[in-house]
């Protein structure tokens, strides 16, 4: 099971004292942050992608780029990449790179991108949302499979023998995940070719996402990449914890009210029970966490949004020592409980570079070993090498 | 025999309001004609007035509370839809659209529905044609050609004694009546996830 942080990268007025970072700042605490994950012992840091203010990381691959030099261990993500207005072109060489900088600590969570105007200032339609996603990622896949692509489709312009540059780290492209809120087409890509999903799981119901995700998980089945519970999950979430549950609910609620997102609607009390935002103490959080599973079914990846609405450096390194210190580790504790052992670990550059060597050995060279039972292969080779 | 589904949605905002008469008066016209068929009948009226502030929240958060989720869920999967609001500087009321707005804008495609109006005069009545029926039509629903208004006076002595509000209702009823019994709406079983029989998850493209 991995934990990590994902980030918007919003500038946003601290609504208690009405200071507003300046944009260097925010990135400045952005990289503070990813660090700390990795320093209390958490997995995965991803940010998002967004190309107009109050938004600062427009260029992932940057930032990912510094802490891939500046951590050891951290997996770096995204959250999402914008897989409709991006050249795919650009995606296979970008994290490509990434991937050789940081030794292979890298993946990518796909999504389409909900703010209008972005489609138009990069020459796309909005309407063209899901084809654009569906057309762009066939691309990019080839991309880093195949050394030399002839490419013709409705998006882009023709390639001919095009060659992306560098290769993934040792042929290994980067784990994708397909991320929606809303739509069965990508969810039905995602199962499709056997890579994962992720729930934002932040702004709606729960039940919305259950209703989503069971989805995924039958097309994982039909597909042929292994049973429904065995398809790889990441969820977001949304927490706020200080010792007593009273003083959390009170030192949050005016960034909740205040929050660009859904400030001035729902009350803290509603939104808390229509949504998986918790604010409270450590242990509500790890009861109301640990419960996920129920609902989700056996998941590879839990990613909290920490650092929005204003709220202080200082503060959001704060929840991130209490996450590692006594939220996380107890989380684990409880999602390793009678998880079945078929159920695999997300992905890694390390699982599934072994599980291609073991195909390899295996002497299945030629047919496609898809990746998520390319990783029980991988889980098993561990098992019986440890 | 089945039981056809009837939602009525009113936006008055005073109780008792003249918008609630008006459509309660519909409702019942349309149940009586139906029973007349044969056709049991199970009606769910929405006072927008009680999820006011859960409709607000909807726009500003992107999702219903439970409350009015299963109110969402009750008229989009009804057989029916008697729809009344106020007029309000020339036009519905800002909670009716609101409303509406927060529908998914699938939803209604195909439903019958009656529309209703009230005011203070008369002199407001063109706004069904001009601003309501526009707006179903934009959701693909079945207005009935009839859409009812009623004036402060049609409740009294100064009403219209050629064609009353009693006659306007008995016509519009008339028509919805028969949409409503034809409607398997109601018992429509709808898969949220249906794709498209054209869509591939590769674009057409060969998988790699």
């Amino acid at each position: 099971m991995q934990f990590g942080i994902f980030t918007v990268g919003d500038v946003t007025t601290d609504p208690t004292n009405g200071t507003t970072p300046t944009e260097h700042e925010r990135i400045k605490a952005i990289l503070t942050i990813a660090q700390k994950v990795e320093e209390v012992g958490m997995e995965v840091f991803a940010t998002g992608e967004h190309h107009n203010p109050p938004f600062v990381p427009s260029s992932p691959t940057t930032i990912l780029g510094y802490l891939a030099a500046k951590t050891e261990k951290l997996i770096l993500s995204t959250a999402t990449t914008l897989i409709t207005t991006n050249d795919p072109v650009k995606i296979a060489e970008d994290y490509a790179m990434l991937q050789h900088i940081a030794d292979g600590r890298v993946d990518l969570v796909l999504g389409r991108g909900n703010t209008g105007p972005v489609y138009p200032w990069f020459g796309q339609d909005i309407r063209q949302g899901i084809p654009l996603a569906i057309e762009n990622y066939a691309l990019l896949r080839r991309l880093w499979r195949e050394d030399y692509v002839d490419w013709e489709g409705q998006f882009r312009t023709p390639l001919q023998g095009f060659q992306s540059t560098p290769r993934p780290l040792d042929g290994i492209p980067p784990f994708v995940w397909h991320g929606s809120i809303r739509s069965p087409e990508i969810a039905e890509q995602a199962a499709y070719y056997g890579d994962g999903f992720f729930a934002n799981n932040i702004f709606w119901p729960k039940e919305h996402y259950m209703k989503l995700i069971g989805f995924y998980r039958q097309r994982f089945e039909h597909y042929g990449h292994g049973r429904a519970d065995q398809a790889i999950v990441g969820l977001g979430g949304q927490v706020f914890m200080r010792k007593n549950s009273q003083d959390a609910v009170n030192e949050f609620r005016p960034y909740f009210d205040e929050a660009p997102v859904y400030g001035h609607g729902p009350s803290l009390e509603d939104f808390m029970a229509q949504t998986p935002l918790t604010v409270g103490s450590p242990q509500q959080v790890i009861d109301r966490y640990a419960a996920m599973r129920e609902y989700f079914g056996d998941y590879q990846r839990q990613l909290f949004l920490m650092d929005h609405a204003g709220l202080p450096l200082k503060t959001v390194l704060e929840q991130i020592d209490i996450l590692g210190e006594e939220v996380v580790p107890v989380l684990r504790k409880e999602f390793a409980k009678d998880r079945p052992e078929h159920v695999p670990d997300a992905p890694t550059h390390a699982s599934l570079k072994a599980a291609a060597e073991a195909a390899k050995d295996a002497g299945v060279q030629g047919s496609e070993t898809t990746q998520a039972s390319a990783n029980v292969d991988a889980a098993e080779a561990e098992e019986v090498r440890s | 025999m089945t039981t056809k589904k009837i939602a009525v949605v009113s936006a008055g905002l005073s109780q008792p309001s003249s918008t609630r008469m008006l459509a309660d008066r519909l409702a019942e016209a349309t149940v009586r004609r139906l029973h007349e068929e044969g056709f049991e009948t199970e009606v769910t009226t929405v006072e927008l007035r009680d999820v006011a502030h859960d409709v607000t929240n909807n726009l500003l958060a992107g999702f219903p509370s439970p409350k009015l989720e299963e109110i969402i869920e009750k008229v989009t999967t009804a057989d029916g839809l008697i729809a009344v609001t106020p007029i309000f500087t020339t036009s519905y009321s800002g909670l009716f659209k609101t409303f509406f707005d927060v529908i998914d804008n699938q939803s209604l495609a195909g439903m019958p529905v009656i529309i209703g109006a009230t005011a203070g005069t008369a002199r407001h009545s063109l706004a069904l044609d001009y601003a309501i029926r526009p707006m179903f039509t934009y959701l693909h629903a079945v207005v009935v050609p009839t859409g009812v208004f009623a004036a402060s006076e049609d409740w009294g002595s100064g009403a219209d004694t050629v064609k009353t509000l009693p006659d306007r209702i008995e016509r519009a009823a008339g028509e919805l009546a028969p949409l409503v019994a034809a409607s398997t709406r109601s018992s429509e079983v709808r898969d949220p996830f249906a794709l498209d029989p054209s869509f591939s998850p590769t674009g057409g493209f060969m998988a790699s």
